[in-house]
């Protein structure tokens, strides 16, 4: 099992619930913008705690209310890609890059900042600012980002959405790629159908 | 060319000052921070205790300072026993008196830029596997630094001017506690010396002016630091 999440959480007047287990590849969660999709990744990154319920990631806990169990962020060794990049502007990509792989025990998986810029193609801005970097280009920085950190599993939250046609496929046939070759679970944020009916293996509605 | 009475009277205000802002530092980014990110029941109470020297006349201040720090006062014991540091009528009672007085402004500068920062940044460091010490010192830190800077050159403007808790505090003796403003206030006392008044007030617009403009041009740095790298023009 990848994917085994059953929370609720109550956000203002909104209330959050999603209930399922799923297996490997990737999972999509769908569904209409504001159905809480993005709150669902932060509840299992750590970022926000649900009310009530349990997380667990190819059979670790990450939370579960009744038990008492909350790891904090760092300890859940997810790979979070943000919709909008969230590359930390004050660090060049190749700092961003290996932000991630710092204090955290790299394992044999964890590729080389070097082969892991040419896996994503961004070899050539590595000594970039962050600013100076397109939507397209952000994006596949802060894809290797999370994939150098050695996460268990990885969230992408909306990975395609700022990107024009074009800059759509690049970064579509890189996260193809990472489901091929790494086999890590992912869990994918979408509001497109044609986008989670290629890559999905099991699709989720939201809301 | 100043005198080398006006030299020594530079030297020690400008040692008056820095060490003020250093010493006072470390306090102020923790009350900006305290300020800009928690949230406790009295907590408009330690804004306004933070604000106070602004506001309350500079010889209430001194008056304060020397009730709590004199060598009868609490903090003063706790400082000669501890420490073995005194505050009455030596510099470092000047650089405390400068360092309270400074420390408003500071907490202000600071406070504003750890607001500025993007705290989704701080989320992303988490999940990176930062611990929420590295996260303050690698992602929150750095972006704060700009007002960290605008902090430090507002809070030594302020301290080189500082006048009335100085003199309440600790007096006016000359080569330990009488820095320009209390140098000028002196000289203006005595018959001739309206020489050394103006050469002494010279020197003095000269430092404010130069820290203003530092702080201006920080102050834009630090606004063009929110779309993206500050290292690219501060350092």
């Amino acid at each position: 099992m990848s994917f085994d999440i059953d929370i609720t959480c109550q956000l203002g007047d909104r209330r959050i619930s999603v209930q399922f287990s799923s297996g490997p590849g990737i999972t999509a969660l769908f569904g209409m913008s504001g159905a809480g999709k993005t709150s669902i990744l932060n509840m299992v990154a750590g970022l926000l705690v649900p009310d009530s319920g349990h997380i667990s990631v190819s059979g670790m806990p990450l939370f579960d209310g009744t038990r008492k169990i909350c790891l904090p962020p760092e300890k859940r060794r997810v790979g979070y890609v943000f919709q909008d990049a969230r590359l930390f502007p004050h660090l060049r990509v190749r700092a961003n890059l290996r932000y991630g792989s710092k204090g955290r025990e790299t394992e044999q998986s964890a590729m080389k900042i070097e082969e892991m810029a040419d896996f994503l193609g961004i070899y050539h801005l590595l000594d970039r600012w962050p600013r100076n970097l397109s939507g397209g280009e952000a994006q596949r920085v802060a894809i290797g980002r999370a994939l150098l950190s050695a996460p268990r599993f990885l969230l992408l939250d909306e990975p395609l959405a700022s990107l024009d046609a074009a800059r759509k496929e690049d970064v579509m046939s890189v996260i193809e790629r990472i489901r091929d070759d790494m086999k890590i679970p992912i869990l994918y944020v979408s509001h497109d159908r044609a986008e989670v009916e290629r890559i999905a293996a099991a699709i989720i509605e939201v809301g | 060319m100043p005198s080398s009475e006006e030299a020594d009277i530079l030297i020690l205000s400008l040692k008056v000052s820095i060490v003020a802002v250093l010493m006072i530092l470390p306090l102020a980014f923790a009350f900006a921070w305290i300020l800009a990110r928690t949230r406790f029941p009295g907590k408009i109470i330690l804004d306004a205790l933070v604000h106070l020297p602004l506001v309350l006349p500079p010889v209430v201040t001194g008056w304060l300072l020397l009730l709590a720090f004199g060598n009868n006062g609490p903090a003063g014991r706790w400082f000669a026993h501890w420490l073995g540091l005194s505050f009455m009528f030596r510099w470092t009672g000047a650089a405390l008196a400068a360092a309270v007085m400074a420390l408003p402004l500071m907490v202000r500068a600071i406070r504003m830029s750890i607001e500025a920062v993007d705290r989704r940044l701080e989320g992303a460091a988490r999940t990176l596997g930062a611990t929420p010490w590295r996260c303050f010192l690698t992602i929150t830190l750095p972006l704060s630094m700009p007002g960290v800077l605008a902090g430090l050159v507002l809070g030594f403007a302020r301290s080189i001017g500082e006048f009335g808790a100085t003199i309440t505090f600790v007096s006016s003796i000359p080569g330990e506690t009488r820095t320009l403003p209390l140098a000028i206030y002196a000289a203006m006392q005595v018959p001739g010396g309206e020489h050394m008044v103006t050469r002494l007030a010279l020197i003095s617009t000269g430092l404010s002016m130069g820290a203003l403009i530092l702080s201006e041009i920080l102050g834009r740095r630090a606004a063009r630091s929110m779309t993206g790298d500050w290292r690219h023009h501060v350092l």
